[in-house]
């Protein structure tokens, strides 16, 4: 057990490695920095000695390995536009976007799971129907048009949820929270809406596919044989073995809302690390988009990590088999 | 959890404070599609974040919405010894937010962190002035060179205290390349109508009234409070002020102004903003740069003066005949611009006039050009047109800058010039046509504000003859290249001349030579300046897109 943990954090030493090797490569085309640092009348000079400064002018490699061993000693720099150190400023934003991963997810599995159970059991309803073909629609609308059909109902006509930002937000001092005014959860529930449909439509076709085939095997039979009562069949031992692809999609679907909230931030000017690293492309904020991707590189080696660990936790037949090796 | 008990009571506390207040108060809630990323006024010479600053500090100068230059910290001043020499009377009893005097230290203080290596404004201040403090209260600035127009820009330039600085160590501005986070980015302490109460970058920026402020007595805003927001997303902007979450958006694309009139309790202040947008040509390089193509004159053709079409006034000016403004203006624009004949807006110049105007809209005189410039259509070229070449444009810069530049292409594709758009934003576009990128374009779209409100700057940093690498301070903007030594020499003279008179002469001769004869340029319009504001606030809109929150009122 142990020595899976430690593999797979070696492991993740490489992926950042070849992250940030990728991200060095492409920081080459995003285009000029300092053109973004100072004013239209700047002379040349001048910029040429901000361009040196920012060892822009040094080669690649040497850029790559330099910024590197800066990583390793957790030093990220200081963002060229805030001029605050970028941890810092990740760290500021960060729970913005886990918040708003957390009850995207949370509405996905909520409604995702209860639904595609049903829609598995009873195929021909009209209300299974009605699910699926409007899971269609989550399946298939671009992110920022349900959004902004969001705010265009409920901010602009209706005027009940707030179409920018995330209200209230409580500082408890490691960590800025909006879950404990009424505005933050107002705030949040459209953008989670829109983070989650996705989601949502996924766990529901995945639930419902793993369900049909599931209820067809033999082990279904025989409990139906043994007189055990519909809910037990469906909830104990159908569902129950339905869920390790699930907990798998939603482990890496985790990761994906958390490292592509980007859009659905920019929608809702939710101040989140994705809108951070948005406005750092625009204005090729290098160290802002270096660290944001390493993170998002981390973040996914974890999540990979913790789903492997929950699999012992649901299956037994993997707990066995580990033992048996480890 | 004794200290998460006690964090979380205070911020209840604190919200129930806002709230609590919020009920009678005048909060001015802002919705803007920037961030405002430093508080220090001498990081980057930009007009938001300076406009932004100059509300929370103030400079010796102030401007009046109609952009006259008014007294601020400095009471009056004098010119003396033909412009050689000025003198400032400082306004007594001042005092910064946090409580120091203002002084004549203070100016002095401004002066040489304005001036130093890090900062982003030195051009504030011309080379070789020199700072003397009289008494406490007087400050003399003595000039090389007569310098009539010292104080176009020093509205801009904020004084900053010097004991606050020094207690800080803030001494030097925050430089765009500073390895170490400053104290100015994240704290202000001017003497402005406002004091910063508090500040996250990129998210939100909250301003209070400053009751220490030397005018409150005659201040005619009566806001309690000013909360900046960056929207980024251009429909969330407009949305959160048709929903009544924010006051104020700036921009409000053009495409959405019907919809922001429509509404009942919004509307679209619109006004003229002083930013020219023109399309600029390559006239340094003898051979355009790929894609462009030109294939050998025929036979029978007129004899041509260069490799590069560009150098010929001719091909210029059959290029700015074939382009039909008042369409961009009207179709692209939807009427938010006004064509422009000079490259400045009329407003700031006050000898604009009959003598400017734009050449007519003329196809077939475009045309006889180009035939005589030596370029007539081949038949077998892209399907008969007479050259190629590439255009740079951005897409994320200015209003429907991608647009115009399709308008345009469409518009020359009629006389025969074949154009291959290169469209990007514009992290990637500046880095490719400014000097980083060896000003490396042949045919390109562009905006220039004056930043100190005059033509000098306009004639010194997109007329001026520059080298290759446009280094020496003049010509940075010069992408085109342009040079004409009649127009450096009048340049040099605008500069020193005292003689407001004579001054506006020798710059009428300047844009006569750059504009009438050489068309170094096609201005193209001013684009105008458009405010989504909610009906139960009133402002003053100044074209140079400075914003001064004293001069809002809410209902």
């Amino acid at each position: 057990m142990l020595a899976f943990i430690i593999r797979r954090l070696l492991q993740s030493f490489f992926v950042i490695m070849a992250v940030g090797l990728l991200a060095f490569t492409l920081f080459r085309f995003v285009g000029d920095p300092v053109n973004q640092l100072v004013g239209q009348d700047t002379s040349v000079e001048d910029r040429e000695r901000l361009r040196t400064a920012l060892g822009l002018n040094d080669a690649v490699p040497v850029q790559f390995v330099r910024y590197m061993w800066r990583a390793v000693q957790l030093d990220f720099g200081l963002s060229y536009q805030f001029k605050q150190p970028v941890m810092q400023l990740i760290a500021e934003r960060f729970p913005a976007t886990f918040e708003l991963a957390l009850v995207a997810l949370f509405l996905a599995l909520a409604i995702g799971i209860p639904m595609g159970v049903y829609t598995g059991l009873y195929r021909d309803s009209w209300l299974s129907k009605t699910f699926l073909a409007t899971s269609l629609v989550g399946i298939s609308l671009p992110t920022f048009f349900i959004g902004i059909l969001l705010i265009f109902v409920f901010a602009v006509q209706l005027k009940m949820l707030p179409s920018f930002g995330r209200g209230q937000v409580v500082d408890l001092g490691f960590w800025n929270t909006g879950f404990l005014s009424r505005s933050g959860w107002l705030a949040v529930i459209m953008p989670a809406i829109t983070l989650g449909l996705f989601q949502m439509t996924l766990i529901m076709r995945l639930v419902r596919a793993e369900m049909m085939e599931i209820l067809r095997m033999d082990f279904i039979k025989f409990a139906r044989a043994r007189g055990l009562k519909n809910r037990a069949v469906h909830f104990g031992h159908a569902l129950k073995n339905t869920m390790v692809p699930v907990i798998t999609i939603t482990g890496l679907q985790f990761g994906s809302i958390i490292a592509f909230a980007i859009i659905t931030e920019t929608v809702f000017q939710w101040p989140g690390m994705g809108l951070l690293f948005l406005r750092g492309v625009q204005t090729v904020d290098i160290p802002i988009m270096a660290a944001y991707l390493m993170l998002i590189g981390v973040l996914f080696v974890i999540i990979n990590l913790i789903v492997d660990l929950l699999y012992f936790a649901v299956d037994p037949r993997i707990r066995s088999a580990a033992k048996a090796t480890g | 959890m004794r200290g998460f008990a006690k964090a979380f009571a205070g911020a209840v506390l604190a919200a129930g404070l806002v709230l609590g207040s919020g009920a009678q108060a005048n909060n001015f809630r802002m919705g803007f599609q920037g961030n405002l990323n430093t508080l220090d006024p001498y990081t980057i010479n930009e007009t938001f974040t300076v406009a932004f600053l100059g509300n929370v500090y103030e400079g010796l100068t102030r401007r009046a919405p109609n952009l006259d230059i008014i007294p601020g910290l400095a009471e009056r001043w004098e010119i003396l010894e033909g412009a050689r020499l000025w003198r400032f009377h400082l306004r007594r009893g001042v005092t910064f937010a946090g409580g120091e005097p203002f002084t004549a230290d203070d100016v002095l203080f401004s002066a040489a962190r304005v001036r130093g290596e890090t900062s982003d404004l030195r051009a504030r201040i011309p080379n070789g002035a020199e700072f003397v403090k009289v008494d406490d209260f007087t400050v003399d600035v003595r000039l090389p060179a007569p310098n009539p127009i010292l104080i176009s820009d020093w509205d801009t330039w904020l004084i900053m205290s010097k004991t606050w600085a020094e207690r800080n160590s803030a001494t030097e501005a925050v430089s765009s390349r500073a390895t170490q986070p400053g104290f100015s980015t994240l704290n202000a302490n001017g003497t402005g109508p406002f004091v910063v109460q508090s500040h996250q970058p990129g998210v939100r920026t909250v301003l209070a009234p400053n009751p220490r402020w030397w005018n409150d007595a005659n201040k005619q805003h009566n806001l309690t409070q000013v909360t900046f927001t960056p929207i980024l997303n251009d429909a969330t902007r407009v949305a959160a002020l048709l929903s009544g979450e924010v006051d104020w958006i700036d921009p409000v694309p053009v495409q959405d102004m019907d919809r922001v009139n429509a509404n009942p309790t919004t509307q679209v202040l619109a006004g003229p903003e002083t930013r020219t947008i023109y399309l600029g040509f390559d006239q340094r390089r003898d051979t355009l740069l790929a894609p462009a193509e030109i294939p050998p004159a025929p036979a029978g053709a007129a004899a041509r003066t260069s490799t590069n079409p560009f150098k010929d006034v001719r091909v210029r000016r059959a290029l700015y005949q074939a382009i039909d403004v008042n369409l961009i203006v009207q179709r692209v624009m939807r009427g938010q611009a006004r064509a422009s004949a000079l490259m400045i807006d009329p407003n700031l110049f006050a000898r604009h006039g009959a003598e400017f105007q734009r050449f007519p809209l003329d196809v077939a005189a475009a045309e006889r050009l180009l035939d005589e410039a030596g370029y007539p259509r081949i038949a077998a070229f892209r399907n008969n047109s007479r050259f190629s070449v590439g255009m740079d444009c951005p897409n994320d810069r200015y209003v429907n800058d991608a647009a115009i530049c399709q308008a345009v292409i469409a518009m020359l594709a009629r006389v025969g010039v074949h154009i291959t758009p290169i469209i990007q934003p514009r992290a990637q576009y500046f880095a490719k046509i400014l000097a980083g990128g060896g000003y490396n374009t042949n045919f390109y779209l562009l905006g220039w504000t004056p930043g100190t409100n005059d033509s000098h700057n306009v004639l010194l940093q997109l007329h001026g003859c520059r080298d290759d690498r446009g280094s020496g301070g003049v010509g940075v903007a010069n992408v085109g290249g342009y040079c004409s030594q009649a127009v450096d020499a009048l340049t040099t003279r605008i500069l020193s001349e005292a003689n407001p008179v004579v001054r506006d002469g020798l710059i009428r001769d300047a844009f006569v030579i750059s504009q009438n004869q050489d068309v170094s340029h096609i201005p193209l319009h001013q684009q105008a300046l458009a405010w989504g504001v909610n009906r139960r606030v009133t402002m003053a809109q100044r074209p140079d897109n400075v914003f001064m929150f004293y001069h809002v009122m809410m209902r």
